[in-house]
């Protein structure tokens, strides 16, 4: 069973990061549909109101994902009970309370109003992509990161430190003060996106991968049983790579906004190498799955984990190489290449990281050690390769729009280009089967809702019961943490 | 990973390799702060084209638009648009801008919409001075042609 009743207070902060995630793709659709039907819901809904939405219902669900991983895994990896469970459970109605009340203002208030009533002139840090929420957001989201990183920094300190705890909680830190420069707004509009790829970039090609590793490392010691030390190696090297490769590789963003010629050649060359990290969180997952020391019965957990190295892989590695090198970017900057990108990229990365331990915690803290009945794990599985399958080819057909954008708005003279709607029409079909992708993404995430609630009480007992029919040592999930104890440093 | 690369040469790499590079980004930063000025033209950001830049935000113009490369996807690109519409003048471009503004959103149907602002000949004013203002950024010659 769970191992310290603090944990539980994990079990909100993923049920509302699937709730948003539902939300975001209900827009995503929407917006599928107004790149064919370009009046559709207008004036009710204009283009720019859903995508900021959609974007900020991503990264909102994702930290909640974040958060929730944080509160279930650091008490069990430390050996304390969380530092402050009431204080977790306050700052999960903050920060829902702030959430919600901002997409509210997102959808039924203009956006200029909105900056007018919550006094964006006194400090400006509106309508810059990602970073459309009001400043007075944008302060609770700062109060909320720092009452989580000291909850979990306090427990941390109070617990063991192994290396799984540490790197998460360098990267939640990372987080919290990477958000800063989102406050950094200045009438030079070069400075302006110079820094706000400090909070994107160094986001998502930084900070964030220390926390995508921590969550699947600890996923995997927990689904495969294998040795700390191999795996807590295997983590060092990855995100140290990450920073390597990444935190330079922040120039790929520099090549076409202002900052010097020299970004050209840095900004290839560190970029190019950011792969790399990808590609071994692929070696690493499938070896350690290879060797593990028990199969654990909760077996859609260990997909997850394999699907989201894998995905991410694809996305961030091999779809963000594709457009990474300055030659390349010249043609690609801005096209609906960016987009294919960062749809597989998120997807494969950071949505996939949460539901893989959304996969593997959730059914421990509604008690269901060895995992969802079969039943329900067969529909997840569908869920699974749904979505992977619809996320796929979402990518693939924006990949197609954005050769074909390319190839009839920049490559030709400034006589034979054609111009951006006049290219945008000819895309149609192809935006057409994006959207068919994207309804059978749809269905997948339905699925992934639906799976919860399948499974009779019987089965539900079945799965539970395999505990008392196998040997101690090969059950896994009712693990007590005590077999590892002696080897965590 | 082999027996002999052990968790403290993996662990040296995280730390050393994290730091140097985060170190090679910061004097990165800093010399770029140095040379920016001459590339940036900021001497030119009158009142008028920071009001402009404020209005760009008030209203969101990035959630449709790209803007030298970045925003959305979903509408023309706007860091060139003096090059496109502008021949060149300054006050041909600014009436051409009063005239787009003013007649959104254009009746067509099934069309892409744009949203009308309401705003002052002023404001438009100010935002046209932003965009006039960017267009003139040195950005490695970016985009490669006018149609951006
Ligand atoms: C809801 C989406 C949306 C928003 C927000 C938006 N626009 Fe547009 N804009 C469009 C679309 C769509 C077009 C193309 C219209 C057409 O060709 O019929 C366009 C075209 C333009 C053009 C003409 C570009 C060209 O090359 O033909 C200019 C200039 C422009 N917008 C300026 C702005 C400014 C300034 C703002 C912010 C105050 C803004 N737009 C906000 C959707 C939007
Ligand atoms: C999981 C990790 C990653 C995520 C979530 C991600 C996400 C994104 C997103 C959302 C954008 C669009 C930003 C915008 O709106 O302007 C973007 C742009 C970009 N990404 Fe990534 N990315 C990741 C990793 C990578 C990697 C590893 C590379 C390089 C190998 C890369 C190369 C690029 C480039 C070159 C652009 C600029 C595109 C343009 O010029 O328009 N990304 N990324
Ligand atoms: C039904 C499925 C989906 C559809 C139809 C869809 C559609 C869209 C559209 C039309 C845009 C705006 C592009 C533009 O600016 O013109 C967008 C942006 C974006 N979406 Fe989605 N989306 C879907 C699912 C997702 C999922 C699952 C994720 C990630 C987990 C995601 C992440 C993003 C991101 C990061 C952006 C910003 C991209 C950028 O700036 O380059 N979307 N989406």
């Amino acid at each position: 069973m769970i191992k310290f009743e603090s944990q539980m207070v994990a079990k909100p902060y993923f049920i509302f990061a699937l709730t948003l995630f539902a939300g975001q793709i209900l827009f995503g659709l929407i917006m599928g549909l107004q790149y064919i039907i370009g009046d559709f819901l207008f004036p009710y809904i204009p283009f720019n109101v859903a995508r900021m939405i959609h974007t900020n219902l991503l990264l909102v669900w994702i930290i909640f994902g974040f958060m929730g991983s944080a509160y279930y895994l650091v008490p069990e990896e430390a050996n304390v009970e969380l530092h402050s469970p009431l204080l977790a459970k306050i700052m999960f109605w903050v920060f829902a309370a702030a959430g919600v009340l901002t997409i509210l203002g997102y959808l039924f208030v203009p956006y200029s109003e909105l900056a007018e009533l919550t006094r964006n002139e006194l400090f400006p840090t509106m309508g810059r992509e990602f970073l459309e929420q009001p400043t007075l957001t944008k302060i609770g989201i700062v109060v909320v990161c720092v009452a989580f990183c000291y909850n979990i920094g306090m427990t941390i300190l109070k617990g063991r430190k192994t290396v799984i705890n540490m790197v998460l909680l360098t990267g939640l830190v990372g987080l919290a003060v990477f958000f800063l420069f989102a406050f950094y707004n200045p009438e030079n509009l070069v400075l302006d996106k110079y820094f706000w790829w400090w909070v994107v970039h160094l986001w998502v090609e930084g900070v964030w991968e220390l926390i995508l590793g921590a969550i699947l490392a600890f996923t995997l010691i927990k689904v495969t049983g294998v040795d700390r030390e191999v795996i807590e190696k295997w983590l060092y090297v990855i995100i140290g790579l990450a920073l390597i490769s990444g935190l330079v590789g922040m120039g790929h963003h520099y090549f076409w906004i202002g900052p010097g010629e020299y970004w050209l050649w840095m900004g290839s060359i560190f970029s190019a190498l950011e792969p790399l990290p990808f590609f071994m969180m692929v070696v690493f997952a499938f070896k350690v799955v290879r060797e593990r020391k028990f199969e654990h019965a909760n077996k859609i957990a260990v997909t997850w984990a394999l699907g989201t190295a894998v995905m991410g892989f694809l996305g961030a590695g091999v779809w963000g190489f594709l457009h990474t090198l300055a030659p390349v970017n010249y043609f690609t900057h801005g096209t609906q290449i960016t987009a294919a990108h960062g749809h597989l990229s998120f997807f494969g990365a950071y949505a996939m990281i949460v539901m893989t331990i959304t996969s593997y915690a959730m059914p421990i803290m509604r008690g269901r050690p060895l995992g969802n009945p079969m039943s329900a794990q067969k529909v997840e599985r569908f869920s699974f390769w749904a979505m992977c399958i619809g996320m796929l080819g979402i990518t693939i057909m924006l990949t197609i729009a954005g050769a074909w954008q390319i190839a009839l708005q920049r490559m030709p003279d400034d006589a034979n280009a054609l111009s951006f709607m006049v290219t945008q029409e000819k895309l149609i079909p192809i935006y057409w089967a994006r959207l068919a992708f994207g309804v059978l993404f749809s269905v997948g995430l339905i699925a992934y809702l639906v799976s919860f609630f399948v499974g009779s009480k019987e089965a539900i007992i079945a799965q539970n019961n395999g505990v008392t029919q196998k040997a101690p040592q090969e059950i896994a999930g009712v693990c007590c943490g005590a077999c590892d104890e002696s080897k965590a440093s | 990973m082999s027996d002999t690369f052990t968790k403290e040469m993996a662990r040296n790499i995280y730390y050393g390799g994290g730091f140097a590079a985060f170190l090679l980004l910061l004097g990165l930063t800093f010399d770029t702060m140095r040379v920016l000025p001459e590339r940036d033209h900021r001497e030119n950001i009158t009142p008028s084209v920071a009001h402009g830049k404020g209005l760009w935000e008030k209203n969101n113009c990035v959630g449709c638009h790209t803007i030298m490369g970045e925003g959305a996807y979903f509408a023309p690109e706007l860091a060139n648009v003096y090059d496109r519409y502008g021949n060149g003048s300054e006050e041909a471009f600014k009436s051409y801008l009063q005239g787009w503004m003013a007649a959104q959103p254009l009746q067509i149907q099934g069309r892409r919409k744009m949203p009308q602002f309401n705003l002052t000949s002023e404001e438009v004013d100010n935002l046209a001075d932003f965009l006039i203002w960017t267009s003139r950024i040195n950005d490695n010659d970016w985009p490669p042609n006018k149609q951006g």
